[in-house]
């Protein structure tokens, strides 16, 4: 009840909120102080909060990094948890100024939810998780078997999908939280859990005895993960997009965390238009033109923030794999700051 | 003071219309109504501007896309390959109301038991269903819901050490997995029977009160009622040939196949909904009884009526006029409450129509109003019937 609730509340708010969402975010954030950021309810590695109570996670740090840019202070976020069901309709009313939450770029939800996506910040896949105990090598043997699915996700279509293409016979399970979805799986009412395979990771390590479990070598869709923001505003939208792109170019050059003060210094141009020695770039964002030394200062580039989140400095232990930079074999390729 | 006093009680008051309590009155009455009317109309226009202008689908075209996603139960043939999110809707529909009747039904049992368990003379049974009430009551639904669910869930054997039960049932934390009867052709004449049965003994009891009316004679009413219910319907049962098969459930790879299955969703919902609203029940029960004054119960005695009697005839016909209304209102609780299915997952109205649709369109304003629309609908139908209900035994002067 308090689900549906929120929701109608939400749908109210988009019945009565005067004209929201035009050119005003970034003015309506600075006016604020702080940036609201849609996230996770809590996954390991993209946006959780630790013993401390403060966020963590490489979803997190993207919302980290868009205040760094904006306020030179990347603790000027406030977190609203959401849950894959309520997502957009909190982005849709106003209620979040940025979604970062492991949500998949599709083109129904580009087009048809009044949305914008921006670059990938994470390329995924879906896989399964099943017990070792019931002696499945490959997600195709899995006729018949009941998979608990979280609710108003892609995972959920893509899995009536594949059951479908391959023929076999589904028995899902769905619930409205990611919390409820895997403690289903671990009390043993579904034999298979399925989400995107880094989610596969993070929730494995909540399950009571994680080694007792094997994740299948299946990838069975692209999940494109990515920051989006409401249709209709595209100063901020290109804000929120050369975020990112920022922190790539960052990698690729060698600016760290550690040697961005010394970068300052650089003689490479390309250094210096992206740290703000050179150019005007970040004015014409409706930003400060140190924009990009701000948030590699505070977060360091996107290497090192995926290495702390997701990859070999966590818990998770994720290969870079896709999300290499492009000139390394990956996905990840920015347009060129100029 | 005299003369204007009484031209006063002559002619109407020559006041402005503008003091006319009547005038103003209507005035103020259309003021309002055009206020609303106007918040109506402006949240009207203002949420197609702003779903048009973020580009936002509007309208009721999602209604026969192919929703393309699973569903753990359904009563209706439901396809995730060809099944539009129509289908769906209906498919959570008839959830919703399997689960409201059944609870319905089951936590009315339950409550009058456990509300006349509470008047026992007997302080043990009275001070469980005492602290039963206590207890239930006091708690938050949803932490009862989670609780049953995690709990049946948890203290249930796997599906491969499945628990064998009588008749080739199985238990499981799948769910219980019972042998489904399916009928043979010629069952219909059983049905057939039944139903004639069934008409023979109204008829029967319609006679039997007319004649006790009439005459003061008494018939056994009860004893033909279930002669004429069982008897034909049995013999012609047997006489057919047992057209009546079962397909029992067979262990499979991963599930059990076969038969049909309560699952460990639906049970722990409806478990946590009775337990609930049986709680609330009882004490209506409670109340209803205990506002049937003692001269009652004397009275009846004194005409020499037996306890039994005293009790059926007397007692619960006028503990029902004060039972029923806040008895209603438990059942609309108990039918609302069931959307709280979603954290338990049994695929409810709110869960996979309100849940799932909603999130795979993302139409939050149609999707949701047609929820409310169907809440509102089931609410007042439940509301109608239980006042006809009311109506009927509500004090009848002459």
């Amino acid at each position: 009840m308090k689900k549906l609730l929120v929701t109608a509340a939400l749908a109210a708010a988009t019945a009565f909120a005067a004209s929201a969402a035009s050119a005003q975010t970034l003015n309506a954030v600075k006016q604020k102080g702080q940036l609201t950021c849609g996230s996770n309810t809590g996954l390991a590695g993209f946006g959780q909060p630790d013993a401390q109570g403060n966020w963590t996670g490489l979803d997190v740090e993207y919302c980290r990094a868009v205040a760094a840019a904006i306020f030179n202070d990347p603790t000027k976020v406030k977190f609203v948890p959401l849950s894959a069901k309520d997502r957009f309709t909190a982005l849709q009313s106003g209620e979040v100024d940025l979604l970062v939450r492991n949500t998949t770029w599709t083109i129904s939800r580009d087009t048809s939810l009044g949305l914008e996506f921006g670059p990938v910040n994470y390329y995924d896949g879906q896989g399964f998780m099943v017990r070792k105990s019931l002696k499945v090598a490959s997600a195709k043997e899995l006729s018949g078997a009941s998979v608990c699915v979280q609710q108003g996700t892609t995972t959920e279509l893509n899995l009536a999908d594949y059951f479908r293409a391959n023929k076999l016979e589904l028995k899902s399970v769905t619930f409205a939280t990611s919390d409820e979805t895997i403690k289903a799986y671990d009390a043993g009412r579904c034999d298979a859990f399925t989400t995107d395979a880094s989610g596969l990771y993070s929730e494995r390590l909540r399950l009571a005895n994680a080694n007792d479990h094997l994740v299948l070598p299946e990838i069975i869709s692209k999940e494109p993960l990515g920051p989006s923001v409401r249709h209709g505003d595209n100063q901020w939208w290109d804000l929120v997009k050369w975020t990112h792109y920022a922190l790539l170019t960052a990698e690729e050059l060698g600016v760290t965390k550690a040697n961005v003060d010394e970068m300052l210094k650089s003689d490479n141009p390309d250094v210096k238009r992206l740290l703000g020695a050179e150019g005007k770039f970040g004015e014409a964002m409706g930003l400060t033109n140190d924009w990009a030394y701000r948030i590699v200062k505070h977060l360091g580039n996107y290497g090192e923030m995926f290495e702390r989140t997701v990859g070999q400095g966590s818990q998770l232990k994720i290969a870079r794999g896709q999300n290499a930079l492009w000139s390394k074999g990956g996905l990840q390729y920015a347009p060129p700051i100029r | 003071m005299t003369a204007t006093a009484e031209t006063r009680r002559d002619e109407p008051p020559k006041v402005s219309p503008w003091n006319d309590p009547r005038v103003r009155s209507v005035l103020f009455q259309a003021l309002l109504v055009a206020a609303v009317v106007f918040m109506i109309y402006e949240a009207i226009t203002n949420a197609s501007e702003n779903l048009q202008r973020q580009r936002i689908a509007t309208g009721l075209g999602f209604w026969d896309n192919v929703a393309g996603f699973g569903i753990s139960q359904s009563m209706i043939h439901y396809s995730e390959v060809t099944s539009t999110y129509g289908r769906v809707f209906w498919v959570g529909l008839i959830n919703t109301l399997l689960v409201a009747i059944v609870g319905i039904v089951l936590a009315t049992f339950l409550g009058f038991a456990v509300g006349i368990a509470r008047l026992s003379k007997n302080i043990l049974v009275a001070c469980i269903a005492r602290w039963y009430v206590e207890l239930i009551r006091n708690l938050p639904l949803l932490l009862q819901l989670l609780f049953w669910y995690n709990a049946v869930l948890k203290a249930l054997p796997s599906v491969r050490d499945s628990a064998a039960l009588p008749l080739g049932s199985f238990l499981n934390n799948r769910g219980l997995f019972m042998p489904k009867p399916v009928t043979g052709p010629t069952f219909d004449l059983v049905i057939v029977t039944f139903l004639a049965g069934l008409a023979l003994a109204i008829g029967f009891r319609m006679w039997a009160r007319k004649r006790q009316e009439r005459t003061g004679q008494q018939a056994p009413v009860g004893r033909v009622t279930l002669g004429l219910l069982f008897v034909p319907s049995t013999l012609t049962f047997l006489l057919l040939g047992n057209p009546l098969t079962f397909d029992a459930p067979v262990a499979g790879r991963f599930n059990i196949s076969g038969g049909m299955v309560l699952q460990p969703e639906f049970l722990a919902l409806l478990f946590g909904l009775v337990l609930y609203t049986a709680a609330f029940i009882a004490e209506v029960v409670r109340a209803g009884i205990l506002a049937v004054s003692r001269g009652q119960t004397e009275a009846a005695s004194a005409l020499g009526l037996r306890p039994n009697q005293t009790t059926k005839l007397v007692i619960v016909p006028q503990a029902l006029r004060v039972i029923i209304p806040p008895l209603t209102s438990q059942y609309l609780n108990l039918t609302k409450n069931s959307s709280l299915a979603v954290f338990v997952g049994y695929p409810d109205l709110a869960n996979v129509f309100t849940g799932t649709v909603l999130n795979q369109t993302g139409q939050a304003i149609e999707v949701v109003g047609i929820t409310m629309m169907v809440y509102l609908t089931l609410s007042l139908g439940t509301s109608m019937i239980m006042n006809w209900y009311n109506g009927r035994n509500a004090l009848v002067e002459r």
